[in-house]
């Protein structure tokens, strides 16, 4: 990571924006750091971490997160906080009554949309958050503006005593571009004065501190009024003018670079009286904001005549090529250029990895019949796709166990026979899975539980979590034991199994035991993430073609290294047609997990490479 | 000489757009940075943005980068690509409508068959590269996977691609070469080395390719 190389000031350095928040926080000297993984804001700690005067750490769920970073502002250190945008759904609790209470050291929350859900379940604009929250909102264009705009933060948190939201994108989080850093100050932390008319939340102090929020909120609307990161950036072709933040301002100066154009960067609470201003000298205004239409809906309220989402599309990225024909259509222009045109050609969604321990989990899944099965986010929501087809539900972290219950709970006759499952794993498990397991054994729901405990976060990069052993930094700490958590959640020590997933077998008897008991009970895989460290390559396999029969039971796995060689189609003697596959295995990529053994009847998959060249190799 | 020739580009508006296409795991991220990086040393402002939801899982990664006096937006819009790097056949068709009239384009003629096609749900295209072959860019293809097995380590794709579009970029191919071999300084001499012949090889090998196909 360029991250623990010195600091030098003034130079050029090429950073993504998640990297800028990072610096910033150094820079501004942020005492801590918390966050718990999810794309695309995962980095910002990874970075953090590199620097040894920031206390920082993955926490096990964003609202735990927050708590963090608002106990470190609370005891007079600068802290922040970074999430995705679901992760504010989770911390929400506590930002709701945190704004009441306002920060002391400067607390700054970082929370980065997926705008275009490169990789989540929704896509959500959190600059709702500023209204709903009553916080202020910066809003950055690039890697360069994350790096000011995240030192700014800290200091408009101490001014306004008020916690501040950075909003960043993906096409911000993980834009490389030039930043240069200012030099670093040094923050001398303030200490905790005890103020229990400030800090303790109950309603005989809470409702003191509303009207003082509102007044913040006024404070705040004239500092955005005259603040230089809400400016007019003057055009020659006053026929259209825009109002934008964000990625979305980039691409609008890409798009028309002859338009005014109206930059929001302190964009909650907006300039409505500059803007009114501005829409003044242009003949047309378009509000270009990437997702919901919340400033339009404010400008339009104030009686400022603007266009907005009336024209431009509510999901995904306003990129150049998709502003382009919208504007040109509203300026009566017709779109000029035509694109070469490209036949439609198959996907190639994500897909497990090459001996991923869920292969195994999902295969015994997709051969299990009569079951609902509640999956969660995670890795092993891919085994929603092809070939395992394998979950029913997927809906927020841990969402698994309680929707679960709640099928089982809510189970008409005709479901009567059907077992429910639950797959979550490790990390969503502790993040906010347990809950969902306590109420199963409480409320005597009839759920099994299928812990795939791969001792990381897997897909945000293979970070380390409580289930690891391993801190944000890598070193060595306590590490969870689900058995005894579970037992403590209340199953029974009888219905917890460990289980290897790579042994389809055991994995098919705990699964088809399980399913049969009317109780709580949990199978807990032992396996760790291939992308981490603690996994050991064996030898890899081969396909003996003269024995292959082309039954493609090794496909069902879903291995990324097992491919198709041909394909024939035969008249079985019952007269039936059946397709065969035939396959090779991609020995470069395999790991040698064993599992497509396991599936192969005729005895096909053999080692690549016989043991004794190995040794060979090895002496050599 | 080198020195004029980066003034000259720096003073025009000229923004220089290169996609690098392929799938997860193949190395576009890292090929994309290097790009970056040689751009950056010369004093060009520039930008680089990925779609690469889950990229480490087998799907499409692209990487846009864009380079010159001042970027603006990180996206490269469709039909504005100068080059383009194709680490995999099918992926470079599937970004076929970013490209410029007369773009250059190098593609790494090794498919890559995704699960989904393997079990018979989609087809792999025939011929991936015949649709950008004939239209109006200037298709080089080189079977880059098999060279970098041959030289012992797939992962020198990445380095053969570099290498392949090293001699069409606006600056001299020894700074990307530099860049390039930056990022193995610590790993040790033999790394750097075997990089420097993937480099090389991927100049060489989709030049005389050209070669034998205007004959």
């Amino acid at each position: 990571m360029s991250a623990i190389q010195p600091i030098q000031q003034n130079q050029r350095q090429f950073i993504s924006g998640n990297e800028a928040v990072a610096q910033a926080a150094r820079d501004a000297g942020c005492s801590v750091a918390s966050a718990y993984p999810g794309t695309p804001s995962t980095e910002i700690l990874e970075f953090i971490a590199a620097y040894p005067n920031i206390y920082s750490e993955w926490s096990i769920n964003e609202k735990v997160s927050l708590e963090v970073a608002i106990g470190a502002s609370l005891a007079g250190s600068r802290s922040l906080c970074a999430m995705k945008h679901v992760g504010v759904n989770v911390a929400s609790d506590a930002l709701m009554t945190q704004t009441l209470i306002g920060a002391v050291g400067g607390l700054v929350l970082v929370v980065a949309d997926d705008v275009g859900l490169s990789s989540s379940q929704n896509e959500q604009d959190s600059r709702y958050w500023g209204r709903f929250a009553h916080l202020p909102i910066l809003e950055p264009s690039d890697a360069q503006e994350t790096y000011e705009m995240t030192r700014l933060a800290f200091d408009l948190s101490e001014q306004y005593e008020v916690p501040v939201i950075v909003r960043l994108t993906t096409r911000i989080c993980h834009v490389k571009g030039v930043v240069t850093c200012s030099p670093a100050e040094s923050y001398e932390p303030k200490g905790f004065t005890k103020d229990p008319s400030r800090f303790v939340m109950v309603p005989g102090n809470a409702k003191k501190r509303i009207p003082l929020m509102m007044a913040r909120d006024q404070t705040l609307r004239q500092v955005s009024e005259t603040h230089s990161l809400n400016h007019v950036e003057s055009g020659s072709d006053q026929t259209i003018g825009f109002v934008t933040s964000g990625a979305a301002y980039y691409h609008v100066k890409e798009a028309y670079p002859d338009a005014p154009i109206f930059k929001l960067g302190f964009s909650h609470p907006a300039p409505i009286e500059k803007i009114r201003e501005f829409s003044a000298t242009v003949d047309k205004l378009v509000v270009v904001e990437e997702v919901e239409p919340l400033l339009e809906t404010e400008l339009r309220a104030a009686g400022v005549s603007v266009y907005g989402k009336d024209i431009l599309p509510r999901i995904g990225e306003l990129a150049p090529h998709v502003l382009t024909p919208c504007i040109d259509k509203l300026l009566g222009k017709t779109c000029k250029g035509e694109l070469i045109p490209v036949d439609e050609l198959f996907p190639r969604p994500p897909t497990l990895c090459v001996a991923c321990p869920h292969l195994g989990i999902y295969y015994c899944l997709s051969h299990i019949k009569n079951t609902i099965i509640a999956g969660d986010i995670g890795c092993y929501t891919l085994g929603a796709g092809h070939p395992w087809n394998a979950l029913d539900t997927t809906i927020s972290m841990g969402a698994s166990l309680s929707v679960a219950m709640g099928i089982d709970k809510g189970r008409s006759a005709a479901d009567e026979n059907k077992n429910v499952l639950a797959v979550i794993g490790d990390s969503t498990f502790m993040h906010m899975g347990m809950q969902g397991l306590l109420d199963i054994t409480y409320n005597k729901g009839n759920v099994t539980v299928l812990l795939l405990d791969n001792r990381a976060v897997g897909m945000t990069g293979g970070q380390n979590a409580p289930s690891s052993g391993l801190d944000l930094h890598g070193e060595a700490t306590m590490q969870v034991d689900f058995r005894k958590l579970c037992e403590a959640l209340g199953v029974k020590p009888e219905r917890i199994h460990e289980v290897n997933p790579y042994e389809l077998p055991t994995l098919f008897k705990a699964l088809r035991s399980e399913t049969k008991i009317k109780e709580p009970s949990v199978i807990i895989t032992n396996q760790p993430c291939v992308l981490t460290e603690r996994y050991s390559q064996l030898p890899p396999l081969k396909v003996d073609d003269d024995k292959c029969t082309g039954c493609s039971n090794c496909l069902d796995v879903g291995c990324p290294a097992i491919l198709v060689t041909r394909r024939e189609t035969v008249i079985k003697p019952n007269g039936k047609e059946k397709e065969l596959s035939f396959v090779n295995i991609d020995t470069a990529a395999c790991t040698g997990c064993d599992l497509c053994t396991n599936t192969c009847a005729p005895d096909a998959i053999i080692p690549a490479f016989n043991v004794e060249n190995i040794n060979a190799v090895e002496v050599k | 000489m080198t020195v004029q020739n980066k003034t000259a580009e720096l003073n025009t508006d000229t923004v220089t757009n290169i996609l690098v296409v392929g799938v997860g795991g193949q190395g576009v991220m890292t090929a994309a940075d290097v790009l970056s990086q040689a751009a950056l040393a010369l004093g060009y402002d520039v930008k680089k943005t990925e779609v690469a939801g889950m990229a480490q899982r087998g799907g499409v990664v692209t990487s846009h980068v864009r380079f010159g006096k001042k970027v603006l937006s990180p996206s490269i819009k469709p039909g504005d690509a100068d080059m383009m790097i194709g680490f995999e056949p099918a992926e470079a068709l599937r970004w076929h409508s970013h490209l410029k009239p007369g773009a250059v384009v190098m593609v790494n003629d090794y498919p890559l068959i995704p699960p989904v096609v393997s079990i018979g749900l989609f087809d792999y295209p025939e011929d991936p590269l015949g649709q950008l072959a004939n239209s109006t860019v200037e298709l080089h293809r080189f079977n880059a996977g098999e060279a970098a097995i041959e030289l012992g380590d797939r992962r020198l794709v990445n380095s053969i691609m570099l290498g392949a579009i090293a001699d069409h970029l606006p600056f001299p191919p020894e700074t990307l070469e530099e860049a390039l071999l930056n990022r193995f300084q610590h790993k040790g001499e033999s790394l750097v080395e075997l990089n420097r012949q993937a480099f090389a090889l991927g100049r060489q090998a989709f030049n005389q390719i050209d070669e034998l196909e205007t004959v």
